[in-house]
């Protein structure tokens, strides 16, 4: 865009090395967005944006001007003047006027943001450490959403991929043309709702639900992130949505609908079957990796002082009840989150399966889908 | 000698001195115990904490019974004068000024929570979501009597006790005037007798407070974990009484000074400064006793 | 604004016996010289500098390709916050109360501080709030990760055991900063020399009254505020707890009710350096000394009204978010009027370009960027593009190291030849303007396109659009942090007296009573108070 101009405006040539060398290639200004919305909020940004750089160039010009022309190095000699009333008020009343001149737009456009009357649809988005909960409150459609991106990508094991960091097992899916309520809240700490091509971002606080809104009008992908740090891996807690023409979010919301309706079937049907060792230990590292492995660590060591260890120590190597008691429930006032509407029995039996007897644990423990159901019962 | 103490030209600036270093050092510690102390207990682990702590207490005291001395010795050795006067009594009202804030902290947190917290967890405003499908039930009132995690408590009255306390607390500043009108009359029985008064009205305030502290977590269930209301309850009252103690002790050194004879009509700015403090936790008193115990 | 003083006093202090200067350590840690403090201060204030900067460089060292290559994301998380927080409260806040107190007494003709003891304590216990804070990085779990904002539950519930650390190092900490307050106040108002009225007093004077004001008002707050996270992570409250009725975000109302008169409190001072030293290299009295007076006040007012605008994205309602943008519009009203005055000061002036000079007028134009992004960033419907994006961290740094630290270093150079009697090494000093102004550039411009591009704030790994930037950013970042040691060798080589003798008055155009007292400044001044007309 107009950067160049921009960045020469400013007067800061140092700069140019940057964006000059890629100026069609990188992405330098704020994204316009796909939506109404962040349409006008580009172009309130832009708005500003050009006030600031003329008001800073009227004001560095005239510095400059004097440094070049009043300097002692020429031989002038100072001037006396150190007050003039009329002067003053006038810089006092014009930049009130141009500061009144950003307010109107900028107060038209945010009270549109701010309401959200009249959706069509609603979506409960709960963040957790570190991953989306989505809920469409319209549909029997509920489901976590984690980071994709390996880390073998991360720790440089594997080459880096075009969507590194912002890609998600499971994106949230929305219907085109439609407007849809976001609910927003969180599990544990503050985190923050963020797509830049909506211009949506609202903070999802712990026990209180903050309402947005968006409306795309053109299916697409649209990327975000994490926007409020929120602990360790705040970086890692990527935002996708994909926007889908009504009829496909239709299919694609009844198949979500089956899908959840056959794992609550197929979690049935495993609560009479015994897995055995080996098949819910491989079951087990996934999840563990998946689920687990951001705070306890892909090796069980934790991190120290932050998260607990599960070798060697603690509950992980004595009871067994206790074990399924914390992931079931999880632990209140910390970070260990209950799992149980998260993953099914089976995936529960499987993962404490798997830490009872990994990394040299070695209990010899093998736990159950009907041991965790066994536990619930006795727990509700 | 009157001449000497309004001279502006001779500004008292003290030679070199231990005790600002010695206070330090007991900061540094009682800050190091504390933090080391607060985590112990919460562990429920044993450590050194507690004993740093009070080795920070130890040296505090140290150094305020050395600084002080320093300066009532130089105070009756007429160092001073009537500019030095004016900066202390005028660091002093600052420092009350910045207390002031610290309860404004205290008194925010009380009115968010009344004002708008508690209603948005019953739906008020913009929350409606937030009540329906995170606190469904949850019944906005004030007091807090019922959290929306649901623990429940019972509210703190202001009949009884809080306005026995109240009268007390009022009635000890008026008396602590009386003192202050007795050493500007020169009349030192006067005085020591307001004073006196005075002191026992605070220790009885206390010794109620505490009372009230009792019976608040034995028979209303209301402690300090029980959700926002007692958390400011307990805070504000909290905060407040620690600054009765210490206006108290203050008092008490006065009325030792007192005795010894220290103050005169022109000469009393530590007996000043503790009346200033007292008036202060005075009506700080009152301010909670409208918003925390009434409304 | 211009003093005349009719009663120099120098023959006077020759034949003080006060001014026998004690020895050896004890001169440094018993002291009641405000000179010494402010020493002290300034020293304590570079350390922290250079120990904050590490961090610093640390995040950019990461920072420097995608991936995690040097530390783990949770060191990365106490990098970032120790790093916030120990260049806000370690070192820009002490440097500008070490050149307060260095200049106040000076500067209004008074012969210290006005509680000189008090005026030590204020100081030493600065450097054992650090050493608790820093002891925390030995503890298991490490140092404070929450943020320099240390934003509940983060920082409660789901925080570290350090936090205790945090806390209680927080409380000694602002007890340092309300004393030092207290004690610019009163000797301002009770120990100005005969004829110095309140508005004769230089802008310096005048910028740290108003500063003092804004800490007492706001360090208890943050007292209290870091109270309640301690006993909302200790002792079973709720102050931020929806359970028990609680709210997160009453957290961030108290703290930005301190958090954004903080950022003025770390700007205002330096207004009054720039005020100084301007005039003095233009040779030309300061355009608009009244206004400037009250311009300061006004932006101090309003500093009180305008927290929420850290806090946009909460979900305020409507009416608070406008309030909020309207108020913090408004600031740019007052600073607008200080930038047209040190311009108009300028404007038809005789202008020669010494270090000061070319640190003040850099600090002119980058801190006018930095403002005007701030500008940006207050249109709520914006800021939630801009809010918690390297766009943000691009503003706060152009107002906090172009603008604050840049204006200490304008006064560090300015006075050095008052403090130690000599003057600094001049080819030394303009390599250390040249090379900071170049790298502070490369460092923090390109933040701007990244986090318009949308690259957040507190992430130890990005996406992989934004790595050329970044890589240009971090190489700005170590040059830049290597220029600061050519400021160390200045100052070294200043502190040891070697450069030509400093005459009372060095510069031309500079005026006010502390360039009547020879360079360096004897150890006692103004003893007897000069007559100011
Ligand atoms: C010294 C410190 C300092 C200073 C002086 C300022 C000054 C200003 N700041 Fe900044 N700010 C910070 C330090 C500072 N800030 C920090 C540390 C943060 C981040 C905290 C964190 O989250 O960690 C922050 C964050 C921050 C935010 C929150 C961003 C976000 O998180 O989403 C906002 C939003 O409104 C803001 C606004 C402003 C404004 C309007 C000013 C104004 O005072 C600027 C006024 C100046 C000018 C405007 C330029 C000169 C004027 C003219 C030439 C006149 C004409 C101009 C016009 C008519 C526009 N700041
Ligand atoms: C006055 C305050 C101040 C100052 C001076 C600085 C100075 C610098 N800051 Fe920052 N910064 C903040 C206040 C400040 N900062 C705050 C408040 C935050 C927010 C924290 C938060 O999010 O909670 C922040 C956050 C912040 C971030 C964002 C971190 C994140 O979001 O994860 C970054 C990233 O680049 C950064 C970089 C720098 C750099 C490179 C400097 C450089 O200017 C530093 C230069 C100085 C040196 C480098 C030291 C001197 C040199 C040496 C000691 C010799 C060389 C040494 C070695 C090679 C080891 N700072
Ligand atoms: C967001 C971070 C996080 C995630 C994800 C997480 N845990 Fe935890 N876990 C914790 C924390 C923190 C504790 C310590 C709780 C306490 O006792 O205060 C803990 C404790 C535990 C314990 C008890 C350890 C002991 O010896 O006390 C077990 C077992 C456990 N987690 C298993 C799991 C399993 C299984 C998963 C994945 C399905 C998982 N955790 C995911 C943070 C996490
Ligand atoms: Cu979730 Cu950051
Ligand atoms: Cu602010």
């Amino acid at each position: 865009m107009n950067v160049r101009l921009t960045s020469l405006l400013l007067g800061l040539p140092a700069l140019f090395l940057a964006p000059m060398a890629h100026a069609d290639s990188m992405q330098l200004n704020l994204t316009r967005g796909v939506t109404d919305i962040s349409e006008k909020v580009y172009n309130l940004h832009m708005l500003v944006f050009w006030i600031c750089v003329v008001i800073g160039v009227i004001v560095f010009a005239a510095m400059f001007w004097s440094i070049l022309r009043h300097r002692k190095s020429r031989g002038v000699t100072p001037a006396k003047f150190h007050d003039n009333v009329k002067v003053e008020i006038a810089w006092t009343v014009i930049p009130f006027l141009i500061l009144v001149a950003m307010a109107v737009p900028a107060t038209i456009t945010l009270i549109e943001m701010d309401d959200t009357s009249d959706s069509d649809m609603s979506v409960l988005v709960t963040g957790s450490q570190w991953r989306w909960h989505y809920s469409y409150l319209d549909y029997d459609i509920e489901f976590m959403s984690n980071m994709a991106t390996p880390r073998e990508q991360i720790y440089g094991r594997l080459p880096r991929t075009e969507n590194y960091l912002l890609e998600v097992d499971r994106p949230m899916v929305v219907p085109t043309g439609k407007k849809i309520r976001l609910l927003i809240t969180s599990d544990d700490v503050i985190h923050s709702w963020w797509v830049p091509e909506f211009a949506v971002k609202k903070d999802a606080n712990p026990g209180y639900i903050n309402e947005a809104w968006f409306r795309v009008d053109e299916p697409g992908i649209f990327r975000g992130q994490c926007a409020e740090l929120c602990g360790r891996d705040h970086a890692f807690m990527p935002v996708v949505v994909i926007a889908k023409d009504p009829a496909d979010f239709e299919a694609w919301a009844q198949g979500e609908e089956q899908r959840l309706a056959d794992r609550r079937a197929e979690e049935e049907r495993l609560l009479g079957m015994e897995m055995s060792k080996d098949e819910l230990m491989q079951l087990g590292q996934q999840i563990h990796m998946s689920q687990c492995a951001a705070c306890h660590q892909p090796n069980g060591q934790g991190v120290p002082g932050v998260f607990p260890g599960l070798v060697g120590q603690g509950i992980a190597v004595n009871d067994q009840t206790a074990h399924i008691d914390v992931v079931w429930n999880g632990v209140s006032g910390s970070a260990m989150q209950s799992f149980r509407n998260t993953l099914t029995m089976s995936e529960i039996a499987a993962v404490i399966t798997y830490q009872r007897n990994a990394w040299g644990n070695n209990t010899g423990d093998v736990v159950q889908a009907a041991d965790v159901h066994h536990f619930s019962q006795g727990n509700q | 000698m009157s001449t000497e103490k309004n001279n502006p030209q001779k500004y008292y600036v003290p030679d070199q001195s231990i005790w600002p270093l010695v206070g330090s050092v007991a900061l540094g510690l009682i800050a190091f115990g504390a933090g080391h102390f607060t985590i112990e207990y919460s562990n429920q682990e044993a450590g050194f904490g507690h004993w740093v702590l009070l080795a920070g207490l130890v040296v505090l005291c140290i150094m305020l019974v050395g600084w002080f001395g320093d300066q009532i010795r130089e105070s009756r050795a007429g160092l001073y004068n009537a500019q030095l006067g004016r900066s202390y009594r005028q660091g002093m009202l600052w420092f009350i000024f910045s207390e002031v804030m610290f309860f404004l902290a205290f008194f925010g947190a009380l009115f968010y929570a009344r004002m708008i917290a508690v209603p948005w967890l019953g739906g008020a405003g913009n929350n409606e979501m937030t009540n329906q499908i995170l606190w469904d039930g949850f019944q906005a009132i004030w007091p807090l009597t019922t959290t929306p995690d649901g623990t429940e408590t019972q509210a703190m009255g202001w009949f009884g006790l809080p306005l026995i306390n109240t009268i007390i607390l009022v009635i000890s500043s008026v008396t602590l005037h009386f003192a202050h009108v007795g050493l500007e009359e020169g009349k030192r029985k006067k005085l020591m007798n307001w004073l006196f008064v005075t002191i026992a009205l605070g220790l009885i305030f206390l010794g109620l407070q505490m009372y009230e502290y009792v019976h608040a977590y034995r028979d209303l269930g209301l402690t300090l974990q029980s959700g926002i209301y007692g958390n400011t309850f307990f805070l504000l009252t909290g905060f407040h009484g620690l600054h009765v103690t210490l206006g108290a002790i203050l008092l008490i050194v006065m009325f030792f000074r007192c005795k010894a004879g220290h103050f005169n009509k022109d000469d009393q700015f530590a007996f000043e400064a503790s009346a200033w403090y007292w008036h202060f936790v005075d009506v700080v008193w009152i301010c909670l006793f409208v918003f925390v115990y009434i409304m | 604004m211009s003093t005349v003083v009719t009663d120099t006093h120098s023959a006077h202090d020759a034949h003080d016996h006060h001014d026998h200067k004690p020895t050896g350590i004890k001169r440094w840690l018993f002291t009641t010289n405000h000179k010494d403090i402010g020493t002290m201060y300034l020293w304590f204030s570079f350390i922290m500098f250079l120990v904050g900067g590490s961090m610093a460089l640390m995040i950019r060292a990461e920072l420097f390709q995608p991936g995690m290559q040097i530390v783990d994301p949770h060191f990365f998380n106490q990098m970032t916050t120790m790093h916030g927080v120990i260049m806000v409260f370690g070192a820009v806040m002490p440097a500008f109360v070490g050149l307060a107190n260095w200049m106040i007494p000076l500067m209004i003709g008074a012969p210290d501080m006005a509680l000189p003891r008090m005026n030590n304590w204020s100081f030493w216990i600065l450097p054992f709030a650090f050493m608790i804070m820093l002891s925390s990085f030995f503890m298991p779990g490490g140092a404070p990760a929450f943020g320099w904002t240390f934003y509940a539950p983060l920082s409660t519930t789901y925080s570290t055991d350090s936090t205790a650390l945090f806390v209680f190092s927080m409380h000694i900490m602002g007890m340092s900063s309300i004393m030092g307050a207290i004690n610019v106040i009163v000797t301002i108002m009770n120990m100005r020399a005969p004829g110095m009225t309140y508005m004769k007093m230089p802008l310096f004077v005048w910028t740290w009254f108003i500063t003092a004001f804004l800490l007492i008002a706001v360090m208890p707050v943050l007292a209290g505020v870091v109270t309640m996270v301690l006993t909302d992570k200790y002792f079973g409250t709720h102050f931020f707890d929806a359970a028990g009725g609680g709210d997160p975000v009453l957290f961030q109302h108290l703290f930005w009710f301190f958090g954004h008169p903080e950022v003025y409190i770390m700007i205002l001072p330096s207004f009054g350096i720039v005020s100084a030293i301007i005039p003095a290299f233009a040779r030309k009295p300061l355009f608009g000394y009244a206004s400037m007076v009250y311009a300061t006040a006004s932006i101090a007012g309003l500093s009180f009204l305008v927290w929420a605008h850290h806090m946009f994205t909460t979900g305020m309602p409507t009416f608070a978010s406008l309030f909020f943008m309207y108020m913090t519009m408004l600031i740019a009203v007052p600073t607008g009027v200080k930038v047209f005055n040190w311009v108009t000061t300028m404007w038809r002036g005789a202008m020669s370009f010494e270090t000061p000079m070319l640190f003040a007028i850099a600090f002119v134009v980058l801190f006018t960027i930095g403002g005007l992004s701030g500008i940006m960033l207050a249109i709520t419907p914006v800021d939630y593009q801009y809010h918690d994006t390297y766009f943000v961290v691009a503003h706060f740094h152009y107002v906090l190291v172009t603008g604050a630290v840049f204006s200490i270093m304008a006064a560090a150079y300015y006075w050095l030849p008052k403090w130690s009697g000599v003057m600094y090494d001049d080819f030394l000093s303009k390599l250390h303007f040249w090379s900071s102004l170049i790298s502070v550039n490369i460092l923090f411009f390109p933040m701007h396109f990244v986090g318009l591009a949308g690259m957040p704030r507190r992430i130890p790994d990005y996406a992989l659009q934004f790595a050329d930037i970044n890589a240009i950013v971090s190489i700005g970042g170590f040059l830049f942090g290597f220029s600061q040691l050519i400021f160390l060798a200045v100052v070294v080589k200043a502190a040891m007296k070697k450069g030509e003798p400093a005459p009372a008055k060095p510069w031309e155009g500079a005026e006010g009573l502390e360039w009547t007292v020879p360079s360096p400044a004897p150890y006692h001044t103004f003893d007897v108070p000069p007559q100011v007309k």
